[in-house]
């Protein structure tokens, strides 16, 4: 039920935003719980953004668990 | 995002769980998730069958369809059968409640109506003007805003709210009460705490010295999430860490926090098969009270019932037992015919076990 799944905004009207889920998945999906621009990754969960996924913590994350595993 | 294949390498994936065979200690160690989703990725990628034999992964009460009891599900068929439509989503029309399920209940003449969002519900209230309609709003932290946010905008008149919502850290709490259950850690959800933030968990540590570790969704977010529990164990540490910080900020998402706080009061809640747990419900503010279905209709049900002869989804819940250990699992209990709500939801974690087999019990 409540699977939340990551997509890209690739327009924005309002409160609602197209958002392509990949595959051709292309959806509305409402933006209002989350600040949020066109190109930015955002994590949907039953029709609304719940939140904006950022690229640079997602490369950090990969980078510090790199470095965790040298230092061990 | 491409990064995002990159959480699945093999390489990383196999230095992990060899530092994580080079950290389990020679004694049992018990660490439990609360979410659907991470027992989805436990058991989908086969990760407990990866780990070292003394190291085991426990499912707790992580899935919001798993845990409504069955009184308020007979709330929803007695609107259905009496009332008004009910709109809710997809898995819930089919966990038994007392007797029936919503989705028996709608071959017997009730009405009730699958949804994907609460937006949907809003848009046929307001295609439908003449009829009554309720939305049984159930889900965690992760749900509760979409909720908020359309009572907030003022939603058609014919349109009601049973709300079911549940929360998880006091949830957590209880678990660490039930005395023989001994978790050595927690792997926190990781979309509940997009919405809330680090701070509800804060007690974990502090209170219960309790290693607690948030984690994302790809199976290297769990395995980065058990080798941090570990080395908190080893160094006899209780530390609140953050793995998913691509998603999940210390403060949470505070626009989601606002319209909980505007629209819900905290309340005691009854979870199935665990009974009443503290301050982990939520119920509409005065203000909104005239939105609320218990309150428009006066629902008549008798005494309810959570669990069907032989059912042991109140120890699958807890994760004290693991699926194959009900004897009705996959006997007169299948995805097909659930006797138990654990098996109704794609996020349960025996309708997960029933799918993907046993990795290891
Ligand atoms: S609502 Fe949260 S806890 Fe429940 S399955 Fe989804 S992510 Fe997991
Ligand atoms: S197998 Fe069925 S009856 Fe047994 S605990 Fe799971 S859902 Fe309940």
């Amino acid at each position: 039920m409540c699977l939340a799944i990551p997509a890209k905004v690739l327009s924005i009207s309002g409160v609602n935003a197209k958002v392509d889920f990949g595959g051709n998945i292309i959806r509305e999906v409402d933006v209002s719980l989350v600040n949020v621009k066109v190109g930015d990754y955002v994590l949907v969960h039953a029709g609304y953004a719940i939140q904006v996924l950022s690229k640079e913590e997602a490369e950090e994350t990969l980078r510090l668990w790199k470095e965790i595993l040298t230092l061990l | 995002m491409e990064t995002q294949l990159k959480f699945r390498d093999p390489n990383l994936t196999k230095e992990v769980l060899k530092y994580i065979k080079n950290l389990a200690p020679n004694y049992e160690v018990k660490f439990c998730h609360v979410c659907g989703t991470h027992e989805w990725v436990i058991t989908h990628y086969g990760i407990r069958s990866l780990l070292p034999e003394k190291i085991d992964v426990i499912a707790g009460p992580g899935c919001p369809v798993c845990i409504v009891p069955a009184k308020e599900i007979d709330e929803a068929i007695w609107i259905a059968l009496n009332k008004a439509t009910v709109l809710t989503f997809g898995d819930m029309v089919r966990v038994p409640g007392s007797k029936i399920s919503l989705l028996q209940a709608k071959a017997s003449g009730g009405k009730v109506k699958i949804v994907y969002s609460v937006k949907d519900a809003v848009k046929i209230a307001k295609q439908n003007p003449n009829e009554e309609f309720v939305f049984f709003a159930v889900g965690f932290e992760t749900t509760a805003p979409s909720t908020a946010l359309e009572i907030t905008r003022d939603p058609p008149k014919n349109l009601s709210f049973l709300i079911s919502h549940r929360l998880i850290p006091p949830v957590m709490e209880l678990l660490l009460g039930i005395g023989d259950l001994h978790i050595d850690g927690f792997i926190a959800p990781g979309h509940v705490s997009t919405i809330i933030g680090l701070k509800p968990y804060e007690i974990f540590p502090k209170v219960y010295r309790m290693p607690t570790v948030i984690a994302g969704f790809e199976p290297l977010d769990v395995l980065f999430a058990l080798l941090t529990l570990l080395k908190q164990v080893s160094h006899k540490e209780a530390r609140l860490e953050n793995e998913y910080s691509r998603s999940v900020k210390w403060e949470g998402n505070l626009k989601a926090q606002k319209l909980i706080n505007e629209v819900f009061e905290v309340t005691d809640g009854i979870w199935r098969g665990l009974g009443k747990v503290p301050n982990s419900a939520l119920k509409l503010k005065e203000k909104f009270s005239y939105l609320d279905a218990r309150l428009k209709y006066e629902i008549k049900i008798e005494s309810s019932r959570d669990l069907l002869p032989g059912c042991c989804c109140h120890l699958v819940i807890i994760g004290k037992i693991k699926p194959p250990e009900c004897p009705l699992f996959m006997k007169t209990c299948t995805p097909q015919t659930p006797k138990g709500s654990c098996m109704v939801s794609s996020e349960g974690t025996c309708a997960i076990w029933a799918k993907y087999g046993a990795a290891k019990i």
